[in-house]
């Protein structure tokens, strides 16, 4: 089955398309200036950046009402920006720094924010697939109403714990919408050497959940298409599967030598079918924007990117005594 | 020649159960197959059949008789010609049941009897004049989850056979019935997966009790347990916890095998972020379940099997509750000191009631819980004594008892008369064969040896 593209006309007014592509630049420069932090040393272990994938969180987000959840793995920093955390902390968690989100105890790869509802920041493969199922499993024993987007790769997709949680999720009617965010590369092996199946969602189909694949690279497939599995879930029908299939521009990690993989095949993706250079297309011959327009977005962006380095550069490095801390809660967390 | 039909055991910790109901009666033929009566154990009614051919020539215990003990000749059963007359005089030969190897489950289990009521001025957890009641444990264990749930409407209780089937263990016996399917649920048998979907749910804000059905199959959730529930608070930088209860049965049963019969204790109590409960008595099942509800934290409570059906005093108080990081001196003492937890009390009691008969009188520390460990209490006994021996079922390498002799070491060294034995199962994985299993656990019999060792009489 071909992946959703967006409609030929599709239901989004030059507001939103302008807000899709400003959101999307500021994880790529974002991520742009953590991969030349991490170069400067100011960034240690494992970085995972989100290039190339931009147009999965900000589709998706623009198909959540307040109030909705998600959580996904290590590569989290776009899905951090796209639900509106700010740059600042995010960057400063990364350089291990007192402003991070996680006071400089998580790092890259766990952040949270309760007053964003973005419950991490996973860093075992899957993980975070039945903690998501168990998010949309409090908000249906609360009755509120709250869709939670469960992200994980299609390496993660290979993992047993994915299978159980569809199950129950399934036998529960889980309002969880699971976003495979298919970038084509379990770290450096192929889909065609990992994954028995052309075409993940439809694993689904065995557990009686329905699912489709989406055109990745194309924000407003992705925004109808989590549109659709946000109407399915929020009216009780349980959990959806959305195989969305992207392309990370970067390496797994800082770290990966990229051997597995042309520098065609990237050049050709980053080329054709740039997420960011779809919309920007599309707003200059819709004439919903010039040149000018678009630029004053760029000076903008780099100027909050430029902010958020800073920060993170000049934010202290954590007290002594918060090796200590957030070990054992005092009291009962109360939900945002 | 006539035989004796034995009260069977049903269950591998079965030691006693009710004769709920006789299918046949004296004169009755039956053969093999056939339904004879209705049994019921602490974990269920089951029916028992006859394995020979006769006659019902004599019915010993009478339909409704409780805590018939495993073993005990229920009815005489007559071959073909032989009367009923004749039983005064059928000779006490031996039956199959009662052959050498075939009461091993009895055998197996520890002794039967609960130790020495624990002395009044050293149980503190109570006021004194408190009315008790005797209690299992797994009364106690329900109880305890029962009136947390009526207390707060986001307490819930997941596992494999929590509600329809009462619990595998009949842990949950009639929650469902109380709390209804949104809150007492059945999962299928996936521990990696519903632990995550707990661990998730106590993100979203519940308070959620999951029920391993041992903690032998917790090995395939432990990934959730330790990297997703214990450091999700420290991640995030105190943004979000996990409050939320692990529970189920822990350590040996009876002749289960090396896969159905390993003690956490140890692993768990190495993780920060996790606490750590063993109770032994049923009062403490209770009041440490209530706080361990109502704690923040992602909390392990390990339970015993074999203690389920072991009956003790419980206050009756409208919300007892026993604080963690306390330990209980069941016995004073002041000759040794001897530190124990969870069944390892049973050893430590009984090791104690014996010694005190040669004149050797041992302080008797309970834990309760590991992970915050009441090692003050520990230390204030071990300057008294100066002599230390601890137990505890699981390994000898890092174990429990491991830790607790540095802390002694590093915080009264000077004050030891010798050195500090640990008492732990034998170093091998646990042989099903009853005397060998027998063998691999720690017994009574080491820890007198122990405390005479320390103590150089």
């Amino acid at each position: 089955m071909a992946a959703r593209k967006a409609a030929k006309k599709p239901n989004v007014s030059a507001e939103e398309l302008k807000a899709y592509y400003k959101d999307m630049l500021l994880i790529r420069r974002f991520e742009e200036k953590a991969g030349q932090l991490y170069g400067m040393g100011l960034i240690g272990g494992f970085c995972h950046l989100y290039i190339g994938q931009e147009a999965v969180v900000v589709g998706l987000e623009a198909a959540a009402e307040e109030g909705d959840k998600r959580i996904t793995s290590y590569r989290d920093h776009g899905h951090m920006l796209a639900c509106g955390m700010d740059p600042n902390g995010v960057m400063a968690e990364l350089t291990g720094r007192e402003g991070g989100y996680s006071k400089g105890k998580g790092g890259s790869m766990h952040m949270f924010s309760k007053e964003k509802h973005f419950y991490g920041g996973h860093g075992i493969v899957a993980a975070q697939v039945p903690l998501g199922a168990g998010l949309a499993f409090a908000d249906k024993y609360l009755e509120n109403g709250r869709v939670t987007f469960t992200y994980f790769g299609d390496g993660a997709a290979n993992q047993g714990q994915v299978y159980e949680a569809f199950n129950m999720a399934a036998l529960w009617k889980l309002p969880c919408v699971f976003v495979i965010e298919n970038n084509q590369y379990a770290m450096g092996t192929s889909q065609q050497r990992s994954t028995s199946s052309a075409e993940i969602y439809e694993r689904g189909k065995a557990f009686g959940i329905p699912g489709e694949a989406v055109d990745g690279m194309d924000v407003l497939a992705v925004k109808a298409a989590g549109e659709t599995a946000v109407a399915h879930c929020r009216s009780g029908k349980g959990p959806y599967i959305l195989e969305i299939k992207t392309y990370r521009y970067r390496g797994h990690s800082m770290s990966d030598p990229a051997k597995y993989r042309t520098r065609e095949e990237v050049q050709k993706m980053r080329d054709e079918r740039d997420p960011i250079e779809a919309v920007r297309s599309m707003l200059l011959q819709g004439k919903h924007a010039t040149e000018e327009d678009l630029k004053d977005i760029d000076k903008e962006i780099k100027a909050v990117v430029n902010a958020s380095a800073e920060f993170a550069k000049t934010s202290p490095e954590p007290a002594l005594e918060e090796l200590w801390t957030d070990i054992y809660a005092t009291e009962v967390p109360q939900e945002a | 020649m006539a035989t004796e039909i034995l009260m069977p055991a049903l269950s591998p910790t079965m030691e006693e159960g009710t004769l709920a109901k006789w299918l046949v009666k004296e004169g009755d033929t039956v053969s093999s197959g056939d339904i004879m009566a209705e049994i019921e154990t602490d974990k269920a009614t089951m029916e028992f059949e006859a394995v020979d051919e006769g006659i019902i020539g004599k019915i010993l215990v009478a339909e409704g008789t409780e805590g018939v003990k495993v073993n005990t000749a229920i009815a005489v059963l007559l071959e073909e010609g032989e009367s009923a007359d004749d039983i005064g005089s059928a000779a006490p030969a031996p039956t199959p049941a009662a052959a050498e190897e075939a009461p091993a489950p009895a055998a197996a289990a520890p002794a039967t009897e609960a130790p020495a009521a624990p002395q009044t001025d050293t149980t503190p957890d109570w006021p004194e004049g408190t009315t008790l009641k005797q209690q299992t444990v797994r009364e106690a264990l329900r109880d305890g989850m029962a009136e947390e749930m009526r207390r707060d409407e986001t307490v819930f209780l997941m596992g494999e056979e929590v509600a329809e089937y009462q619990g595998a263990y009949k842990i949950s016996q009639g929650m469902l019935d109380e709390f209804g399917a949104k809150r007492v649920i059945d999962t299928p048998i996936t521990e990696h997966g519903f632990a995550g979907i707990a661990t998730g749910a106590a993100f979203g804000g519940l308070r959620p009790i999951v029920e391993f059905m041992t903690f032998n199959f917790a090995m395939q959730a432990i990934d959730h347990i330790i990297n997703s529930a214990a450091k999700t608070l420290y991640m995030s930088g105190g943004q979000m916890g996990a409050p939320m209860v692990f529970r189920g049965p822990n350590g040996a049963a009876a002749r289960v095998g090396a896969q159905h019969s390993q003690d956490y204790a140890a692993w768990y109590m190495q993780i920060p972020g996790l606490k750590v409960v063993m109770p032994y008595s049923a009062s403490d099942y209770k009041g440490l379940m209530k706080t361990a509800i109502r704690d923040p934290n992602p909390i392990i409570f390990l339970e015993n099997e074999i203690l389920y059906g072991r009956t003790f005093d419980v206050p009756e108080l409208d919300d007892y509750t026993v604080p963690f990081g306390k330990a209980r001196i069941w016995r004073e003492g002041s000759d040794v000191t001897i530190v124990s937890f969870g069944i390892g009390m049973q050893y430590a009691l009984e090791a104690a009631e014996k010694l005190a008969e040669d004149g050797i009188s041992a302080e008797v520390l309970d834990l309760r819980t590991l992970r915050p460990m009441d090692t003050a209490s520990i230390i204030k006994s071990v300057m008294k004594t100066n002599r230390c021996v601890t137990v505890e079922e699981g390994w000898p390498q890092g174990s429990v008892g491991n830790y607790i002799s540095s802390v002694i070491m590093q915080e009264a060294f000077d004050y030891l008369d010798a050195p500090v034995i640990n008492c732990t199962g034998k170093d091998v994985p646990m042989p099903y064969a009853a005397n060998l299993e027998k063998h691999a656990l720690v017994t009574t019999d080491e820890v007198i040896e122990a405390v005479k060792k320390v103590t150089y009489s």
